[in-house]
């Protein structure tokens, strides 16, 4: 329900305040009250299966009897009275317990769960301490799920979540409810791995340990042994809050961290098994020059100093040293680079598409007329235009916020019913097939598709008419597009999309730079623009453009950039001889520019410095190469698609020789400085000294532990060295130690390094921090949102000038596992990847000769000697005939050297990974469709 | 299986023709009785047992693909019901019930009696393929206990029947 | 005057009437006053006033049931009516009765039900393995549709009426209305919670009544004859016949239509014709296996709902399963625990965890080995299964037996335990 209002009831012979609509289960939760319970999620409602969370409720005063129900079912009634101690309610939720137990394996010693199980904190909770039950168990096989779950079903107490949220909230297909009665299975149809792009959450969700995380058990800790930090998922522009795990140096894992306006309760697969490159045996570790010779630290960056300066001699020259940013990189490593090489020598380092994309959407999120939503408000969208982004490959989390859009409709239906909307299975058979509008306009088939009300399917250049079109329908003075919308259906599907849009109390459009496409993004500005014009200026609110960046810190990267200094303007620049060295942060150019282009920069170039943490193509050429630590090494900041600033803890120490960028390039003694670099000195960041934590509540000097109050064998650790307990590290550069000492999240601290509260070891205990639930963490900080609105609109951009050529328009096709530079270097990651592969139409193979599977060359239109990129060929039925999407993320792919417009020829077969972990549902099948 | 969806994990590729025309008209005039294709999917099921003695890994795959549902729900469904059989049976399959009423009127007695006539117990199947033993829930007819259903058949006070002579009958009733 | 509207035109030794004759016998008047103007509140108020009860075991009054639908301009244009004919608690065996003796009742009486709560779209749940009355239904369902009964716009009425027949995969949970829902929609048969009743969101989320195939036979007669008549059937409290059914070891088992209130004592000695020879009443379940044990001292206790219920048992189907002085009461009460936890759909713990252990100990009793510290685990379970712990009856229904049975019949438990074995096995 959407009112706020409070109703008093009576827990206990205890009066509180509660919300109205709500259910007694969740408030009892918010009011920190101890109730048990397994079926009912926060964010997934009630179904009443479990039968944990019983209490006594009494009719009025004179009834001393009551009756028991189930809380999470029960809607809260102005002076209710109930009780959770009532010696019949807790006998009931003993015996519930008891009866989860009969077949449960009591392995706990060897299960994954233990020490954070859900089952263990309720089953404590309950009172159940002793198994009666003397007779056969039933057992299950398990099931192969794929590198990324294990499956033990004899775990399981069957509450239903791990099915409501794979299937009904996340939409995944292959995991079901089987068989009945005690007999009831969890699993796929067959073995083979879970396709859903979020099955990571399946580890927390479940409440014991049915799924677990294969890639943390491979290398085991118990929670109460990691050394856990807030940290922020590095996978793509959503910025996720992750609490990301540690041991013996080793990265082991990493789990959601609660953010109330951002991820929630859950990540997608990319962030959560995506981190093995931080323990990578290639991770460089020493500075090394040009040769490969090992430099020692001190020398490496007196080297690098010299090359900043000798160019123009004073460091910061115009004619100096080019620097190339890095979106992955954090802010502070940023600045430092900027500072060093003087901002008008500081480029980004992302391809010239994307600099161009980033500065339009950088322009629409200072515009007035329209708002960059949250997840949260995504979630509140009633109508949806996804215009050009397969969102679950670019920005995965944001497409499970989209899923959950369409269920709007479902919940408006329920709320006309008089049905509570936390009734989950109730809501969902009253709305059936019922969505909000949710239309998606692109060049193939999206993993949105499935909740999809319209779909326009056309080449990257038609859409780009078709969407101009579009904004023009909704209002003319959004300029046409000449030959838009080629649909002669009788049904014109823009007029649909646009009836749809202005409908909504709350229509949201989404586009993004991971097309490469300005043409998508100003046609989305102009969409969002004519919208706010037809709902009238001033009396309603700015139109939700949600602008999708593509790396953690790319917008962070564009703001303390100028607007000129482009990529391909370095590039030109060293080429050229206009600057003679180069210095590259975290960032492998030949991803980001046609091969040629970088080959020639970089040979021109009289030094080049790379920084990073991985070897790659560009550290391969550069001259002085230096190692950087990883997201988790290290503290940084990073600003997210919605320009908001967040904080990355350090989780545990890189005890090589590699340091955070900053303090290679920076002359700052401490973290603090490199961050109030940017602050001070670039307008626009000037909020951001608001990440830094309130550390005023912690008394002189005390810290918040990263290590849990029951971190165990810290003097064992290395015993086979040294049987002294050996001093902790110290962390001069955050609130937070490296050990268990301090104040615990629970009282006080400002940061919540990771939950735990006394009778609550599993993730659940997030209740404890809410301030209600699902409400902000009592421990703030939800990051800070940089961009100031400007006063004064941006008008309509116009139309693309139509560009017909031959050959099949060229665009990228992003894949969550295996585009993103680093998580594509994790082991569990590889394998989910496909080989490189080009997505044609059934027609445009058949008229190419191309074959399923087999070979395919892609070379430059009308440019016989130009580049060429060999690949697999996938058929998708669902792809616009005339383009072609090549997979991004290969390293020998030359995907910028290739253009606009591409020829195919069919190939001998690329040698490597096939298609095999490709998951789509609209792969042409060999001989039915081509 | 297409030689293509080896590779693909989300395929469910089967060859279109796996159906019957028959099978695939039955499955039509079904979606034209409920509103929504899920109804659908367990109604196919049905048929396609009808036609084929028991549900296959095949057979739910076919119907998946031909009805558009996710095999993993359609997997879900077939395997709550007590009618739809996933694993082979035999040509005959024998409901017998041994529910209260059949069982105060001794069907557990009489139930020895088919099992040593037949060399099967519940679950099984005799070797010459012929029959399948399965319990059933009280069939209705417990004013005429102990029955049981062979088929469609039902038969009724078994304690009075020569049960070698009534499964003889089905045994040599071959089509 | 009629005095068996359920099975007068009943007779097993010809074939069920068709349209024709099931017309002339008084068949479809209720249609043809529709067909005059009768209103669906009309209709409604009658079925009202009439007291029907449903008999599908929960006894609730029919039209309040179907006075929760919404009707009028706002309500959702498309409703359901469907017939509860998943027949398949242990012990009862009247639907079937009905619908292989006279289908056309079935189908007169769905018109009427479809027609007050004005679904255009009936279906009939029926249970797979009632292969003949599937045959003879589907034989009469083209009749009516033949002759105009069943189509669009019967009779120039404008109402529109389709009747599907939906044959089940087999669940005893598939009788529970909601788990049918469910199952009608495809879906795993689990129960849907309550509220929202099916009356407001039911099948495909739309407004929907479920009734049991004996309430709707009752709704011919009460278009036809009237109230008064209807209300003058009954020899007790509750109004109109209904069908009563004996089996185990009496005399001559059977099932017979008879006015409500009618004694317990002539059900089992009139039409039962008594114990067989040399044996002696133990115990019976008054409305099949979820209902608790009544004792020979209730005999003289009418067949009432209100009666039953003061015993502390129900009425619920009317079919008398009766338990004898040689048949042992422990083994009757395992047998009925092995079929409720095997239909137990899963979805909530106290059954679907519950009922297997209780099940198990049963086990453990006929082969010797019960101790009390597993009867006093059963006797737990009759209060963890209870009402309102589970998420839907069927747990609830699984304690009547067990838990009258325990209270009853304690000695036998004890003698299984004293004597390590059946003291009824010889
Ligand atoms: C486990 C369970 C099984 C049931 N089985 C049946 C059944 O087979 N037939 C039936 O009519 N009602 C059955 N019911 C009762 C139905 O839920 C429902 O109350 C009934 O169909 C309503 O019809 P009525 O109002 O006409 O009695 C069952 C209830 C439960 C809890
Ligand atoms: S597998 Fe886990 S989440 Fe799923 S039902 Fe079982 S216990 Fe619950
Ligand atoms: S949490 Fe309330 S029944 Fe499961």
């Amino acid at each position: 329900m959407t009112d706020n209002a409070k109703v008093q009831i009576t827990i206990d012979g205890v009066t509180y305040e509660v919300n109205a609509g709500s259910n007694l289960l969740q408030e009892c939760l918010s009011l920190g009250l101890d109730l048990p319970y397994f079926c009912w999620h926060p964010c997934m409602g009630s179904v009443g299966a479990c039968r944990q969370c019983a209490v006594k409720q009494y009719r009025n005063d004179e009834d001393n009897a009551g009756i028991m129900t189930m809380a999470c079912m029960t809607p809260v009634q102005p002076g209710a009275r109930i009780s959770i101690e009532d010696p019949q309610a807790k006998a009931f939720r003993a015996g519930v317990i008891e009866s989860l137990m009969i077949s449960h394996p009591h392995d706990c010693p060897v299960c994954e769960e233990g020490g954070e199980c859900h089952l263990q904190d309720m089953t404590l909770m309950s009172g159940h301490n002793y198994r009666r039950y003397d007779k056969k168990k039933v057992t299950h096989r398990n099931q192969y799920l794929g590198p990324f779950i294990n499956h033990e079903m004899n775990r399981c107490i069957t509450c239903y979540r791990c099915v409501r949220f794979y299937n009904e909230y996340a939409g995944g297909e292959d995991l079901s409810a089987q068989a009945s009665h005690h007999f009831t299975y969890f699993g796929r149809h067959r073995e083979g791995t879970l396709e859903s792009e979020f099955s990571g959450n399946l580890v927390e969700v479940c409440p014991t340990g049915v799924f677990t995380d294969k890639v943390f058990s491979e290398s085991y800790t118990r929670k109460w042994d990691l050394q856990t930090a807030p940290s922020v998922c590095a996978g793509c522009g959503v910025g996720c809050n992750i609490a990301p795990g540690e041991r013996y140096g080793e990265l082991r894992r990493v789990v959601n961290r609660y953010h109330d306006e951002l991820n929630g309760y859950f990540i997608c697969d990319r962030g959560r098994f995506g981190t093995g490159y931080v323990n990578d045996a290639e991770r460089l570790k020493t500075p090394l020059d040009g040769a490969g010779n090992e430099l020692d630290a001190d020398a490496a960056g007196q080297q690098l100093r010299e090359i900043a300066g000798s160019a123009g001699g004073t460091i910061g020259s115009a004619r100096g040293t080019i620097g190339i940013g890095s979106p992955r990189a954090g802010n502070e490593a940023n600045f430092a680079l900027r500072k060093l090489v003087g901002e008008e020598n500081f480029h980004t380092g992302y391809s010239d598409s994307e600099h161009a994309c980033m500065q339009l959407i950088a322009e629409a999120a200072g515009d007035p007329q329209f708002h960059n939503p949250s997840i949260r408000e995504i979630e509140q969208a009633d109508a949806v235009l996804v215009l050009g982004e397969d969102v679950t490959n670019t920005a995965p989390r944001i497409a499970l916020a989209l899923r959950q859009s369409v269920r709007n409709k479902a919940l408006e239906l329920a709320d006309g019913a008089n049905i509570p909307r936390w009734q989950d299975a109730a809501v969902r058979e009253l709305a059936q097939q019922e969505r909000s509008p949710l239309c998606i306009l692109s060049s193939g088939a999206t993993r949105l598709d499935d909740v999809a009300s319209d779909r326009v399917i056309d080449t990257p250049s038609a859409l780009a008419r078709n969407a101009f079109e579009l904004a023009h329908r909704i209002d003319s003075d959004a300029p046409s597009a000449e030959g838009g919308s080629s649909a002669e259906d009788d049904i014109d599907p823009l007029a649909r999309i646009a009836d749809h849009l202005l409908a909504a109390s709350r229509p949201l459009i989404v586009a993004g730079a991971s097309s490469g496409d300005v043409d998508l993004i100003k046609a989305a500005i102009n969409i969002a623009g004519a919208l706010r014009k037809r709902r009238g200026n001033g009396a309603s609110a700015p139109v939700d453009l949600c602008l999708l960046t593509t790396e953690v810190n790319s917008m962070g990267l564009h703001l303390m950039t100028r607007p000129k200094n482009s990529l391909g303007e370095a590039l030109r620049k060293l080429s050229a001889g206009e600057a003679a060295n180069v210095i590259v942060l975290e960032n492998d150019l030949y991803r980001r520019a046609p091969h040629a282009q970088v080959d020639a920069a970089l040979a021109a170039a009289k030094a080049s410095v790379a920084l990073d943490l991985l070897p790659n193509r560009t550290t391969a050429k550069a001259d002085l190469v230096l190692p950087v630590t990883a997201f988790s090494e290290q503290q940084t900041s990073y600003v997210n698609y919605e320009g908001r600033a967040q904080l990355a803890y350090q989780v545990h120490r890189n005890h090589s020789a590699a340091r955070p960028a900053w303090q290679w390039t920076g002359d700052f003694e401490h973290f603090r400085q490199a961050l109030l670099e940017g602050a001070d000195s670039i307008p626009v960041f000037a909020k951001l000294r608001d990440v830094l934590p309130d550390t005023s509540s912690l008394p002189g000097g005390i810290k918040v532990p990263r290590q849990s109050e029951r971190y165990s064998g810290r003097t064992a650790m290395k015993a086979n060295l040294n049987v002294h307990e050996p001093k902790q590290a110290q962390d001069p550069e955050s609130a937070l130690a490296f050990s268990m000492e301090g104040v615990p999240p629970l009282r006080d601290a400002t940061i919540l390094a990771s939950t735990w509260a006394p009778q609550w070891n599993s993730n659940q205990s997030i209740s404890k921090f809410q301030d209600e639930i699902n409400g902000p963490l009592r421990q703030g900080h939800g990051g800070t949102l940089l961009l100031e609105k400007r006063t004064e609109s941006g008008g309509f951009f116009p139309p693309p000038v139509n560009g017909d050529g031959a050959g099949l328009e060229l665009l990228p096709a992003h894949q969550i596992f295996g585009s993103e530079e680093l998580s594509s270097r994790s082991e569990a990651i590889r394998k989910r990847m496909t080989g490189a592969f080009v997505a044609v139409a059934p027609a445009d193979a058949v008229k190419h000769g191309l074959k399923q599977g087999q070979g395919v060359r892609l070379s430059v239109a009308g440019d016989a000697g130009g580049v060429s990129v060999t690949a697999l060929t996938c058929i998708r039925t669902q792809t616009s005939p005339g383009a072609v999407a090549l997979h991004v993320g290969d390293r020998e792919i030359d995907f910028h050297g290739l253009g606009a417009r591409v020829e195919l020829t069919p190939a001998e077969t690329p040698h490597g990974r096939g298609l095999g972990e490709l998951i789509v549902s609209d792969l042409a099948r060999e001989q039915g469709d081509v | 299986m297409s030689t293509m969806s080896g590779q693909v994990i989300a395929s469910t590729a089967l060859p279109s023709d796996y159906l019957s025309d028959e099978e695939i008209a039955e499955i039509e005039h079904e979606r034209t009785l409920y509103p929504d294709t899920r109804a659908v999917g367990l109604e196919a099921l049905k048929i396609v047992q009808k036609q084929r003695g028991w549900v296959s890994d095949e057979s739910l795959l076919a119907v998946a693909e031909y009805l558009g549902l996710p095999v993993a729900e359609l997997e879900g469904v077939a395997t709550f019901f007590n009618l739809i059989y996933r694993r082979p049976v035999g040509k005959n399959v024998i409901l017998y019930c041994n529910s209260v009423s059949c069982w105060i009127m001794g069907c557990d007695q009489v139930r020895e009696k088919v099992s040593e006539e037949l060399g099967i117990e519940f679950g099984e199947t005799s070797e010459d393929g012929e029959f399948t033993l399965i319990p059933v829930p009280c069939l209705g007819d417990c004013d005429r206990a102990p029955v049981m259903m062979v088929g469609p058949d039902l038969h009724r006070n078994l304690d009075r029947q020569d049960l070698g002579e009534l499964f003889s009958r089905y045994r040599n009733n071959q089509d | 005057m009629v005095t068996n509207p359920l099975t007068r035109n009943i007779d097993f030794s010809r074939q069920p009437l068709d349209l024709a004759a099931y017309e002339k016998s008084g068949g479809y008047l209720g249609l043809h006053a529709i067909a005059r103007g009768l209103e669906p509140a009309d209709v409604l108020d009658r079925v009202k006033e009439s007291g029907l009860k449903g008999r599908g075991g929960a006894g609730f009054p029919t039209g309040l049931k179907w006075s929760f639908v919404p009707m009028g301009e706002g309500a959702p244009q498309q409703k359901y009516f469907v017939v509860n004919a998943d027949e398949m608690e242990p012990g009862t065996f009247k639907d079937r009765l009905l619908m292989e003796g006279d289908p056309h009742l079935l189908i007169d009486g769905m018109i009427i039900a479809s027609y007050a709560i004005q679904a255009s779209k009936a279906y009939i749940f029926l249970r797979g393995e009632y292969t003949d009355s599937e045959r003879i239904l589907r034989k009469a369902l083209a009749e009516a549709y033949e002759r105009g009964y069943l189509g669009k716009n019967i009779l120039d009425t404008g109402f529109d009426l389709d009747i599907i027949m939906h044959t089940s995969a087999g669940r005893y949970i598939c009788g529970e209305e909601t788990a049918l829902l469910n199952a009608l929609e495809g879906k795993r048969a689990n129960p849907r919670a309550k509220p929202p009743f099916p009356q407001v969101s039911g099948l495909w989320g739309k407004p929907t009544i479920v009734n049991n195939v004996e309430t709707i036979c009752n709704l011919p007669g009460i278009l036809a004859w009237g109230i008064d008549w209807y209300r003058s059937l009954t020899k007790g409290n509750d109004h109109g016949t209904k069908l009563f059914g004996i089996s185990g070891k009496a005399r001559t088992p059977g099932c017979w239509e008879l006015p409500l209130g009618t004694p317990i004592r002539e059900l089992l000695e009139v039409y039962g014709g008594g114990m067989r020879d040399g044996l002696q009443l133990k115990g019976f379940l008054p409305g099949g296996g979820s209902t608790d044990f009544m004792l020979p001292e209730h005999l003289d206790l009418n067949l009432d709902y209100d009666d039953i219920a003061g015993a502390g048992s129900r009425l619920a189907t009317g079919t008398l399963i009766l338990l004898d002085d040689k048949t042992c009461p422990v083994g009757m009460i395992g047998n009925l625990m092995t079929f409720f936890s095997h239909e137990s759909c899963g979805y909530c713990t106290p059954c679907r965890d519950g009922l297997p252990w209780v099940d198990e100990i049963f086990r453990e009793f006929e082969r010797g080995n019960g101790t009390h510290k597993d009867l006093a685990i059963l006797e737990e379970h009759v209060d963890y299964m209870g009402p309102g712990k589970t998420f839907c009856a069927l747990a609830p229904g699984a304690t009547a037996p067990l838990g009258s049975g325990l209270r009853y019949f304690r000695e036998d438990f004890e003698r299984h335990i004293t004597e390590q074995r059946c003291p009824y096995k010889h």
